[in-house]
């Protein structure tokens, strides 16, 4: 049995670029939800939560319409940026951050909502502005929450399945992340080397979670 | 020198109110807002701070408009110089009493004064901790100390020795007006507790339902206010026993037990565990230092 790493690599290298993307996205977003009196408050968390219960594939169908040089999204990108988001890794990056988007950004909103507003307030009254008091007195204080949107981001686009099929479709090397590639090696009765990729998926998983829990215990105890 | 004036509606437990309230401040002056919870007093604070926004409004201070709602002008809280010490200290939990004070300073400010801060309210000791690792009284000495880093114009403090030990209270009053003194800052503290405003304050302003009902000094504005020639005390009737022809009422008045002579008809009325309103004239009071 030759094993072939790359689906084990890439779904890695998705993971991590999908975090660190919803990362820069994710705490901005999470900070004006927690403190916006905006109207449109609540249709922005719905679409943020959406993926949580749509099906896998219903998003996964609409990112490929809106993404195929047909659609005038995916013309746009094509002809300006050269940038081609079906059944390409970067479509699959695109379409990992909306799917994980609700795994960063409801642990760092409630993570902000728990604080008390008069940690902000004293740093304005103390002359500090936003981004100073966001970076130095919010954000330190929401390593826990901040964890927790990582690795739940990290451990939910290396379980993901049906967007990546969707947009991504089954390319080696490009777009076949492990869990496609446990798929069609079952599917050609390969047992052996989809047992391989499984075993590694739940082991990761396994090992991530529990550090979190173990951290997070730590994070809890009273100084 | 600061001229306040604010109108904002507050929604509270008891309903609606209007905040109408205007007066001016002297440089220096220490003033107490004093009122029943829900009267606007915090509100007051916040709207100088400029946390708040009221409706309507202007508030110069030294010849600076902080707020001239009519203009259009509302500076933002980084740019008003208050120090503000909140009910809760808001210390900031991820940074040493030092880095709470340090953070405090204006880019370029001399870092001597954080020295001078942890010296003044004895606070060298614990600089290296971190604000969960202290007492009350000491995160109320370094919300205190963190307030006046950047050398404000005012001092607002909202209740802040609320949640402190009688001891501990007695001396941190002292410590507020040490540094009051000291920097010779203007302040502005809202309490509830009319030992304090005696002894703090140059000045009361009593609010009512949103307005100053009363202004003035604390022995003018508590004197043709609320001086009497009565104690009157609330209490909670325990034990009731007849006594001869009279009957003796067992009264819980604050963790004390007083026992009261009552008349028969005074009884009747009264029941274990009635809530009842003690008076006594106050001819002949003893007063014991302690």
């Amino acid at each position: 049995m030759v094993l072939d790493w790359e689906p084990l690599w890439l779904t890695f290298k998705l993971a991590a670029l999908t975090t660190l993307i919803l990362l820069v996205i994710g705490v901005p977003l999470a900070w004006w939800l927690a403190y916006t009196r905006c109207r449109l408050k609540a249709v922005a968390e719905t679409l943020v939560s959406m993926p949580l219960v749509l099906p896998p594939s219903v998003l996964g169908f609409y990112l490929l319409l809106a993404f195929s040089p047909q659609s005038p999204l995916g013309a746009f990108l094509d002809s300006h940026f050269h940038l081609r988001l079906v059944f390409s890794f970067a479509g699959l990056v695109v379409g990992s951050v909306l799917f994980s988007l609700p795994f960063m950004v409801q642990p760092l909103q409630a993570g902000f909502q728990s604080l008390p507003a008069s940690l902000a307030e004293a740093a304005y009254t103390l002359g500090k502005s936003r981004r100073q008091t966001l970076f130095r007195v919010l954000l330190p204080n929401l390593k826990p929450a901040l964890l927790s949107g990582v690795v739940l981001s990290f451990a939910h686009t290396v379980g993901e399945f049906g967007v990546v099929l969707m947009i991504g479709g089954n390319i080696p090397g490009e777009t076949r992340v492990a869990s496609i590639a446990i798929f069609t090696e079952v599917e050609s009765l390969n047992y052996a080397t989809a047992n391989f990729y499984a075993g590694v998926l739940f082991a990761v998983s396994f090992v991530v979670l529990l550090t979190v829990y173990l951290v997070n215990k730590r994070y809890l105890r009273p100084a | 020198m600061i001229e306040f004036a604010a109108q904002k509606h507050l929604h509270t437990t008891e309903g609606e109110i209007r905040l109408d309230v205007a007066f001016r401040v002297e440089a220096g002056e220490f003033i107490t807002l004093f009122g029943k919870s829900g009267a606007g007093k915090t509100t007051l604070l916040r709207i100088l701070a400029g946390l708040t926004e009221p409706e309507a409004g202007r508030i110069v201070v030294d010849g600076e408009v902080w707020l001239d709602s009519a203009a259009g002008i509302a500076l933002p809280p980084q740019q008003r110089k208050v120090g503000f010490v909140f009910q809760d200290y808001a210390l900031f939990p991820n940074m040493t009493v030092r880095g709470n004070l340090e953070f405090a300073l204006d880019d370029g400010q001399d870092k001597q004064l954080v020295d001078e801060l942890l010296d003044l309210t004895g606070l060298a000791e614990l600089q290296g901790r971190k604000p969960a690792a202290l007492s009350g009284g000491q995160r109320q000495r370094v919300a205190l100390a963190r307030a006046l880093a950047r050398k404000p114009r005012l001092l607002l403090l909202d209740e802040p020795l609320s949640a402190l030990d009688g001891e501990t209270r007695l001396r941190l009053q002292d410590e507020i007006l040490k540094l009051h003194r000291l920097f010779g800052i203007t302040t502005l503290i809202v309490s509830h507790d009319l030992a304090e405003v005696f002894k703090l304050s140059d000045r009361v302003l009593m609010l009512e339902q949103g307005r100053v009902a009363h202004d003035g000094k604390p022995a003018e504005v508590f004197g043709e206010h609320m001086l009497s020639g009565k104690f009157t005390f609330t209490g909670e009737v325990l034990k009731i026993e007849p006594n001869d022809v009279v009957f003796a009422v067992s009264v819980l008045v604050g963790n004390q037990i007083v026992k009261v002579i009552a008349t028969a008809e005074e009884v009747a009325a009264l029941a274990v565990g009635s809530k009842v309103m003690l008076l006594s004239k106050a001819f002949n009071p003893m007063l014991i230092a302690l």
